[in-house]
């Protein structure tokens, strides 16, 4: 459903950012830079509440023509950023909600091996998966926004266009 | 036939062979010469009628081999001048055995002349076409080491498929492998007694560093050579390794579904290999190994950070940042995999699953025997022991996180470290407890100092690092979270089932000697619970290394349990195990119950000890606590202060 999900360091760096296959992918990392000020704006909207307190989920951060951002952050300040295809059939919340939990439970098991330093990229295959497996379902129900046949998009291409342009 | 070797050649010099050479060298020239069909070399028909007995073989797969010896040309062109093919035209048996010779002694670094082949030689080495694989992945530095581990793991699986079909003609099965992969018996005993060499030498040097197995075992294979003086000896012994281990896989293959990846099947050796290193890192074999011990381990394998952290993520199956025994085994012969040359696999294959690696590989012997006797003896007790060792893991694990996040004065280095030592030798003590004494005790001194050197590596990474700002800790800080909660949870079923949660091994400033008699009192409830001879072992043995002048009273005691009375010592502790060993029922039955009131109470006193003591280290923690958020907020002040500067 995704077509771009990015993971956000706590300094506001990005520690996995991918997105489908396009002809301009930058845009989604520029849309993914300014989504960033909304979280912030989110957080420190939930004022003096503590962490606790506060929900991991944020919702729809900003709507635009094409495509709605969505927003999760942790309990390490950690940002998950999700661009999801306006044109797809409206997502229901909860799915949101789940796919932000997977991308969760992954991170934490990519923080989970020793060899992984908190702050570096993430280059775990597993979570890469998980993520090709959340934008693969999305390319299945839309018409396709890729320029190549659904048959030929492989992780790995898309994972090194992805990573390289970070 | 050497003295046919010798007669044959009048024109080459004679030739000593010792038997393993023999087989060996005889082997290859029938592999040469059959696989040319017996017919004649390309010389000239007179060839064949030159010498009829004696097969010639044929250029072909002669060149094959020689250039499978990884020799250069040059040295080829020498040896194939000096062995007299060139001058007689064509390869018969002395010629291809005095080439051999050479070969041997070009690899071994001797210079090619006639005179090398008189000097006892190492069996010349030959890569089979596993080159073209080795040269895509290994570094050529590592190719010369390697050579050898490689024909192991391909030989084995050639092997076994011939033990299975005794058939010959598995080249066709593996179609990567040119006709002289498939070796005869001779190549892969020698190819196989350096490693298993290496392996014996690897084991009974575990003590030493780890980085000893990752480089010893390359230059070890290397210097096989001259030491292995009669490798004739060694093939019978290891022959017969070689077809129990086949037949111990040949069974699994016959009782699960066969696995077409042989080389992610761990044999008995690397198993026990693996599992000997396990032990050194942690004693108990039944517990697991902390996520930064095994980063400090594996990275000593000296592959890159993102081959290991893919191999952590393959074979940590449950993504708990620990590894447990199959874990810890997997992770091992992933990273000699990939050491060799073989590429990282996409997923954990079916033969390192850790279910699989389980049922596969029953525990050593000495380990079982512990665990039935453990189980039969106190059953009912197990699992609150396992809590027990496993939150004395986890204290160890937040003993090593939370130091390295602060500066921590001496003394309390000094502290954690030795009530990790402590809680560590405690964790080894009770589970080996019944024979293997000595061997706890030689485990032990490995133990402690394994875990010093980790936490003074922990701290100095920790003291590393403060300048980049904003970087989270190199620790694993999730992890020391995550173990927190594993040690305050089961500390509550813990403590109602009457046992003492493990902190009594880790704080510092206490003398041991109560966390000692706390866990002495500890047991002996469950002693009056369970009397057996196994279980007042256990708590005997653990106590002999702490409290001496307790202990031995309780050690003679054990012997003769009639006496039981007589030791009648002022400590109510030793008073446990006494009523217990009492054979007599009557008076025995009374004194157990006072026996065991005393012990109660003097449980509760410990406990209450203990909890104190643990309140007090709270305090502490917090105190530490309160200064690191000091320091952070120091630290941000001077940010603040710096920006403005840089905004320009």
């Amino acid at each position: 459903m995704a077509v771009c999900v990015a993971v956000i360091a706590k300094e506001n760096y990005p520690l996995y950012i991918r997105s489908i296959p396009t002809e301009n992918e930058l845009k989604f990392h520029y849309m993914v830079h300014t989504s960033l000020d909304v979280v912030d704006e989110k957080i420190s909207a939930m004022g003096k509440a503590l962490v606790d307190q506060r929900e991991l989920y944020l919702g729809l951060l900003y709507p635009t023509e094409d495509y709605k951002v969505y927003g999760y952050v942790t309990n390490s300040k950690v940002k998950f950023v999700m661009v999801v295809d306006s044109s797809n059939t409206a997502l229901r919340d909860n799915e949101i909600r789940s796919m932000f939990r997977k991308l969760h439970n992954s991170y934490t098991d990519v923080m989970c091996n020793p060899f992984y330093n908190p702050g570096d990229r993430i280059q775990s295959r597993a979570f890469d998966g998980m993520v090709t497996s959340m934008m693969i379902q999305a390319r299945r129900g839309k018409e396709s926004l890729v320029a190549r046949a659904p048959g030929a998009w492989s992780p790995e291409e898309a994972a090194k266009g992805g990573a390289e342009d970070l | 036939m050497e003295a046919a070797a010798g007669g044959l050649c009048g024109s080459g010099p004679p030739l000593l062979l010792s038997e393993g050479e023999q087989q060996c060298y005889s082997e290859l020239f029938a592999r040469c010469a059959g696989a040319s069909g017996g017919g004649p070399g390309p010389g000239p028909p007179e060839a064949a009628r030159a010498a009829p007995g004696a097969a010639t073989a044929a250029a072909g797969p002669v060149a094959d081999l020689f250039r499978a010896s990884q020799l250069p040309a040059e040295t080829l062109h020498q040896i194939t001048e000096l062995c007299g093919a060139k001058r007689v035209g064509y390869f018969g048996p002395t010629q291809f055995y005095v080439a051999l010779k050479l070969i041997a002694a070009a690899q071994s670094g001797l210079p090619v002349r006639i005179e090398s082949i008189k000097c006892e030689l190492p069996l010349p080495r030959f890569m089979m076409s596993k080159t073209d694989a080795e040269i895509r992945f290994g570094n050529t530095a590592e190719l010369h080491g390697t050579k050898v581990q490689i024909p192991y793991l391909i030989t084995e699986k050639n092997t076994f498929k011939r033990i299975d079909d005794e058939d010959k003609q598995q080249e066709t099965q593996s179609p990567s492998m040119s006709p002289l992969a498939s070796p005869p018996s001779s190549p892969p005993h020698y190819q196989r007694v350096p490693l298993s060499h290496g392996y014996s030498k690897l084991r009974s040097s575990t003590e030493q560093m780890h980085s000893a197995p990752y480089e010893a075992r390359q230059p070890l294979v290397q210097p096989e050579g001259p030491s292995t003086g009669g490798p004739g000896a060694k093939p019978p012994r290891h022959q017969a390794s070689l077809i129990r281990s086949f037949s111990v896989e040949r069974e699994l293959q016959d009782n699960s579904t066969s696995y077409p990846d042989e080389p992610w099947r761990i044999t008995e050796e690397q198993r026990e290999y693996y599992v000997n290193q396990f032990r050194s890192l942690q004693p108990d074999p039944s517990s697991f190994i902390s996520g930064s011990v095994a980063k400090n381990f594996f990275t000593k394998s000296k592959l890159s950070i993102p081959e290991l952290s893919y191999i952590w993520e393959l074979s940590d199956a449950d993504c708990d940042g620990a590894l447990t025994l199959p874990e810890f085994c997997a992770a091992f012969h992933l990273i000699v995999a990939r050491k060799n040359g073989y590429p990282l696999p996409e997923g954990l294959p079916p033969t390192l699953q850790p279910e699989y690696l389980q049922a596969a590989f029953p525990k050593p012997k000495w380990e079982c025997a512990l665990f039935d006797s453990y189980s039969e003896s106190i059953p009912a007790n197990q699992q609150p022991r396992d809590l027990n060792r496993m939150e004395k893991l986890s204290i160890k694990d937040m003993a090593d996180f939370p130091v390295p996040t602060q500066d921590v004065t001496g003394d309390d280095k000094q502290a954690l470290k030795s009530a990790t030592d402590e809680a560590l030798p405690k964790d080894m003590s009770e589970d080996s407890a019944t024979p293997k004494d000595s061997n706890s005790l030689k485990a032990r001194p490995r133990s402690r100092s394994y875990s010093s050197t980790s936490i003074e590596e922990a701290m100095k990474r920790g003291e590393d690092p403060p300048t980049p700002p904003p970087r989270p800790q190199k620790t694993h800080s999730r992890a020391s979270s995550l173990d927190l909660n594993k040690v305050f949870q089961p500390s509550v079923p813990a403590s109602k089932s009457g046992l003492l949660p493990p902190p009594p091994a880790l704080p510092p400033r206490p003398c041991p000697s109560q966390s000692e008699q706390a866990s002495e009192a500890e047991v002996h409830p469950q002693l009056n619970r369970a009397p057996s001879q196994a279980a007042e072992s256990s708590p005997t043995k653990k106590e002999i290394p702490y409290s001496q002048p307790p202990s031995k009273p309780i050690r003679r005691k054990f012997r003769p349990e009639n006496q039981a009375t007589e030791n009648q010592e002022p400590s109510t502790t030793v008073g446990g195990p006494a009523s217990v060993a009492t054979v007599k029922p009557h008076p025995a039955v009374q004194k157990q119950s006072s026996k065991q009131k005393k012990a109660i109470q003097t449980a509760i006193r410990k406990n209450k000890e203990a909890n104190a003591v643990l309140a007090r280290l709270n305090s502490e923690l917090q105190q530490q606590l309160k200064e690191v958020h000091q320091e952070r907020i120091a630290l941000e002040n001077q940010l603040e202060q710096l920006r403005p500067v840089t905004v320009l």
